[in-house]
């Protein structure tokens, strides 16, 4: 099974559940983007490569993506209480921040020193999704037909604005179509 | 149906069926979150739900979370944990099955090539997600605003930032918090 790590690098069930709580608790603008940053980064749990597939499978599947990446990244280190602590890492601790930012945001919302401070904060939030992406694009090292997928998917989302449903399902079978591609011309 | 029990059936299930369609994200289902919440049943007006998306948007965490602050609105802390275990427990349950079932084929050649024919979608739909927010974040007063350079540059800043260096991201969010309170 080639995703199982060597025993020295299986994290246990209270490192899934703390690892998971500060990608929740640091991740402004997305989770994907910092959950990629902490466990190719960070911990070294995944491979740049690994990371990439699990969340592809994780935008197919329904729900909310970055819960199936932390749910099969929890079972395959640490089988259901793994994925129970990931999946509880990744939505307690920021349901408690923003009960507490609901309340003070009735209070404060319109206050102009926190509108600009969240306007700060936004705008390079948007920055770090954008510099993930374009480190993922450039580590991955993808091959001509992988690369018009990718930027298939960015036009659809970014200028036509598709429905994610119909951007994944549609362009599911022309990326697995160039991976197949890619398998042959690479062997 | 206007007591609590009933409307704590409707979040449930509702958020439910609306997770079990969310492929691609649960970003990708809040044109339907939106239709459930302010058309169907009326719980809160349009503007409302775009200040709640709003705040979830600028809050760490997962985007999703959305649905937390309108079970809170709508029925206190019961309702936020109703909805957000609504949102995460049928699909995470799916999830879970899913991968037990990977598990068992690990190593398939074309389950291989199935996950990495994937790998540019999801690579394609973060830098689209990067490119809305980034439009979104350069009109800080608003849709249909001016164009705030200083926001532009900071998005340019942090994007360089992040790509080229392996440095924690946290040290651009502090720097565009501080520009902000300063400049913007």
């Amino acid at each position: 099974m080639p995703d199982v790590r060597p025993p020295a690098f299986q994290p246990t069930v209270a490192q899934l559940f703390l690892t998971y709580l500060k990608i929740g608790l640091v991740g402004f603008g997305g989770v994907n983007a910092w959950a990629r940053r902490v466990l190719v980064e960070e911990k070294r749990w995944l491979t740049e490569q690994e990371y990439a597939e699990v969340l592809g499978l994780g935008q197919v599947l329904p729900g909310p993506n970055a819960l199936n990446v932390a749910i099969q990244l929890g079972d395959r280190f640490r089988g259901g209480p793994g994925a129970l602590a990931t999946t509880i890492g990744l939505f307690g601790g920021p349901l408690v921040v923003l009960m507490g930012l609901a309340i003070l945001h009735d209070a404060y919302g319109e206050v102009p020193l926190v509108k600009a401070v969240l306007a700060g904060t936004a705008a390079t939030a948007a920055g770090m999704i954008l510099g993930t992406a374009l480190k993922m694009a450039t580590k991955l090292k993808p091959s001509l037909p992988i690369i018009a997928v990718g930027i298939a998917a960015l036009i659809g989302g970014a200028a036509l604005r598709l429905p994610l449903p119909y951007i994944v399902l549609g362009l599911a079978p022309f990326g697995i179509a160039a991976a197949w591609w890619t398998m042959k011309a690479r062997a | 149906m206007n007591d609590q029990g009933g409307v704590l059936l409707q979040i449930a299930i509702g958020f439910a069926a609306i997770s079990m369609i969310a492929v691609g994200g649960g970003i990708a289902v809040v044109p339907e979150m939106n239709r459930l919440v302010v058309d169907v049943h009326g719980w809160m007006s349009d503007a409302r739900f775009a200040q709640l998306f709003a705040l979830a948007q600028a809050a760490p965490g997962p985007n999703v979370l959305v649905v937390g602050l309108i079970g809170w609105q709508v029925a206190g802390l019961t309702g936020m944990l109703v909805a957000t275990l609504a949102m995460t427990g049928p699909a995470g349950l799916f999830a879970f099955g899913f991968s037990k079932l990977r598990g068992r084929l690990a190593g398939a050649r074309w389950l291989r090539i199935v996950e990495k024919g994937l790998v540019p979608i999801a690579v394609g739909l973060i830098f689209s997600s990067g490119v809305i927010l980034a439009q979104g974040a350069a009109h800080p007063a608003g849709p249909g605003t001016a164009i705030s350079v200083l926001a532009v540059c900071l998005t340019v800043f942090s994007t360089l930032f992040v790509w080229l260096t392996d440095r924690s991201p946290l040290w651009v969010l502090v720097i565009g918090a501080v520009a902000g309170a300063l400049l913007l």
